[in-house]
């Protein structure tokens, strides 16, 4: 492929999180990197070949990198491929994809790594990192090979939506890891007691709809937790939904734990109420809780406690969301919207928007040790540019997605992306 | 009340107590009063359903529920078909939507539903135009149960207002503790529970009934005791211990009978687990209203099938 011409965003709203800073400035992009990113640039004289885009006073900052991504690809294809994840990310503003080992094949051999990274190449529109398992066959008995998965390109390792149930293996899959650096990230969801289909409490018992206890999730992190104090390993729980695993986490973040944490966008946004009559477009792995959760994850995520935002993008098919609630599978997708479902937590007051956007790009890409999430010049030009007040709704048929399972289905949204930035090339332009 | 004939049903399906005002279960119970009469005459035939075809779905089996449906719609004159999971192409992998649409495509009347699990009966109602009664949708509501059980009580004991009702057992898995807590708390009457804390809903202090653990406490000064059925693969080991421990504790005999009124009256939605959950000295004793239940339970299918009938188109 050809070079792309310089790039040159003016008159933009610079946010970069890796830096803290919120300026006013031009953009300028060339090679596939950032060259700068400071106030007169364009004043001072246009470089040679390059395309102007006036931003208008538009934010311009780094691509998200969405650490939590279910891509269908392989095995899945009719639920998503990596082409149709890509460019529902580019559509939604997310310029890397992290995407989960629960395919089938499952990714825990560094042939199936290796496919992904070359599928994505020759498919994708964005950048995609496999995450691989930590178990072979994500069995929960023994480890994969953590060295060889992760030299070919696994960025982290986890059982996906399972957790290890064996405190023994975890212990040492979690001691080997730490020999390579490598970040574990764990489901924290006690299996003996997750079989409900939604979040227990006086609500699912109205429902008549079994029951998942906060315990379930809580008493997994907290034996995870203690083996982390023990062993040191770099730890991450994957999706965090209540209070009660706030406090434990911010206890061990406190001791001085290697520990960070995740929460979807979902749990964020809505809470157990939104299922009204039994709607599977809520349902979710771990559940959505009550009122009173989803308002501490949002001050969690204000206060930094929480680390990471992700879509945790699940696409399913309708076959398997019209069913009764119980027997509908679990998950929504999230790629195309988590930019905007964040920016609403910032429309409500709830938290900044450079520390929003710090929680899906900068501090991910930190953790997974990729060069993203930064405006720095020489990081690669992956850039978004999005207008934060700009109204729509959500209407399912225009989304890239190859599912359409949104709980944000009719939505009233307000941010939009305008144009996405993949190595200093326009993968997507509102039009 | 006046003309209880007269009376309709201003929503199209009946899918639960939840959402049912008093006076509209008020009205149902005066109307089944008057197909109490009918029923217990040698013509027993009314035609007010009479071009209808009312379908039976039942993905879970059921011999009273199904049968009691049956009746009542052949007595009001509906053409009646059963339609069981078991020889239906449900087994062929046919989704709950489909075979919904493909039934709406005969152009049923009115569609019975029973199904394991909870919300599937709504959802099936949102998908077709007729009709939709819910016969027990898994562990969420069972409202003609507890209308049949208002019924019976309301007959011998006149107005349910003020009534001390002990519903006992396994409120967690039951669909009937669900609809009758809210029938009988929006007619007025004192609710109580009594089960091991194992077989109790998550939240269930926020409903409006008293939570008792004992049967000696629950019991004290009932006018009605409702047992519920123990699930069988619910009896060893997850929920309770084993049958012989909770028949000891929950298990209805005389003994625990004698804390109730000694008016109080036994009922029990069947089928029963004779030893489990109820002593058959107590189930076929002078006090239970058992064999009530069932006759009022045709009468107040047919009062809910003719209420919802009236809304229909051309009616």
């Amino acid at each position: 492929m050809a070079e792309p011409h310089p790039l040159l965003l003016t008159n933009a709203r610079i946010i970069d999180p890796s830096r803290g800073a919120d300026f006013t400035g031009d953009v300028l992009l060339s090679g596939g990197v950032i060259k700068d990113a400071a106030f007169g640039i364009a004043a001072a004289g246009i470089p040679d070949g390059a395309e102007v885009v006036d931003c208008k006073g538009a934010v311009v900052a780094p691509g998200l990198v969405d650490m939590r991504a279910f891509v269908g690809e392989p095995g899945a294809e009719h639920r998503e491929t990596l082409a149709s994840a890509s460019h529902a990310a580019a559509a939604g503003g997310v310029t890397t994809i992290v995407c989960q080992p629960d395919t089938d094949p499952i990714v825990d051999d560094p042939a199936i790594v290796d496919f992904i990274l070359r599928r994505a190449r020759d498919t994708a529109v964005v950048r995609v990192h496999p995450m691989a398992a930590l178990t072979k066959g994500l069995h929960g008995t023994e480890m994969t090979e953590i060295g060889l998965l992760q030299a070919t390109g696994a960025v982290a390792f986890t059982d996906g939506a399972r957790s290890i149930a064996s405190a023994q293996v975890f212990r040492r899959a979690l001691s080997y890891a730490r020999d390579f650096d490598a970040l574990i990230v764990h489901h924290t969801e006690d299996a003996t007691m997750s079989g409900g289909a939604m979040n227990e409490g006086l609500f699912a018992s109205r429902l008549g709809l079994g029951g998942i206890p906060k315990a379930a999730e809580t008493i997994v992190l907290e034996r995870d937790l203690r083996l982390v104090d023990g062993v040191r390993g770099r730890y991450h729980a994957a999706s965090l939904t209540c209070r009660e695993s706030l406090e434990v986490l911010a206890r061990a973040k406190e001791a001085g734990l290697p520990v960070t944490c995740s929460v979807s966008v979902n749990h964020l946004s809505f809470n157990e109420r939104d299922i009204a009559e039994y709607r599977t477009f809520f349902k979710l792995s771990p559940p959505l809780r009550g009122e009173e959760d989803r308002r501490a994850l949002v001050e969690a995520l204000s206060s930094g406690l929480i680390d990471v935002v992700v879509s945790d993008h699940n696409p399913q098919d309708v076959e398997v969301k019209r069913l009764p609630f119980a027997e509908a599978e679990a998950g929504a997708i999230g790629l195309e919207t988590l930019l905007t479902a964040t920016l609403r937590l910032v429309h409500a007051g709830d938290v900044d928007l450079v520390n929003a956007l710090r929680a899906v790009s900068t501090r991910p890409a930190e953790l997974l040790g990729l060069d993203a999430g930064t405006l720095r010049p020489g990081a690669p030009a992956d850039v978004i540019v999005f207008d934060p007040e700009m109204s729509w709704v959500l209407d399912p048929a225009t989304l890239k997605s190859r599912s359409r399972n949104t709980p944000f289905d009719g939505a009233r949204l307000e941010g939009r992306v305008l144009r996405t930035i993949v190595a200093g090339r326009t993968v997507y332009e509102y039009v | 009340m006046t003309d209880a004939s007269a009376f309709t049903l201003d929503r199209r399906d009946l899918i639960g107590i939840e959402g049912l005002s008093a006076p509209e279960i008020t009205g149902l119970l005066d109307l089944a009063e008057e197909f109490v009469v009918l029923n217990r005459q040698i013509e027993k035939k009314r035609t007010t359903l009479r071009g209808r075809t009312q379908i039976n779905l039942f993905f879970e089996a059921s011999t009273r529920t199904q049968s009691s449906f049956e009746i009542a719609g052949k007595r009001l004159g509906a053409d009646v078909m059963n339609m069981s999971v078991g020889n239906s192409s449900v087994k062929k992998g046919e989704t709950l939507i489909d075979t919904a649409m493909t039934l709406n495509a005969m152009h049923p009347d009115l569609l019975v539903v029973r199904h394991q699990s909870s919300g599937a009966v709504a959802l099936l109602a949102r998908k077709v135009d007729c009709c939709v009664i819910n016969a027990g949708d898994g562990a969420h509501e069972h409202p003609t149960q507890a209308l049949l059980d208002a019924l019976t009580i309301r007959r011998n004991k006149g107005p349910i207002t003020g009534l001390v009702v002990a519903i006992c057992g396994d409120v967690l898995h039951s669909r009937v503790a669900r609809s009758n807590i809210l029938l009988l708390h929006t007619l007025g009457a004192q609710v109580r529970v009594v089960a091991p804390s194992t077989l109790l809903p998550a939240g269930i202090q926020h409903f409006p009934v008293e939570v008792h653990r004992s049967m000696e406490s629950g019991l004290e000064g009932a006018d009605i005791v409702m047992m519920l059925r123990l699930q069988r693969e619910r009896m060893a080991g997850s929920f309770i211990p084993s049958v012989k421990e909770y028949f000891h504790y929950y298990g209805l005999d005389e003994a625990k009978l004698k804390r109730a009124k000694p008016d109080a009256l036994v009922m029990h939605p069947g089928p029963m687990n004779r030893g489990v959950e109820i002593d058959s000295a107590v189930a076929d004793g002078a006090q239970s209203l058992i064999r009530e239940q069932v006759e009022m339970g045709v009468a107040v299918r047919m009062a809910v099938l003719d209420a919802l009938a009236r809304k229909l188109p051309n009616a």
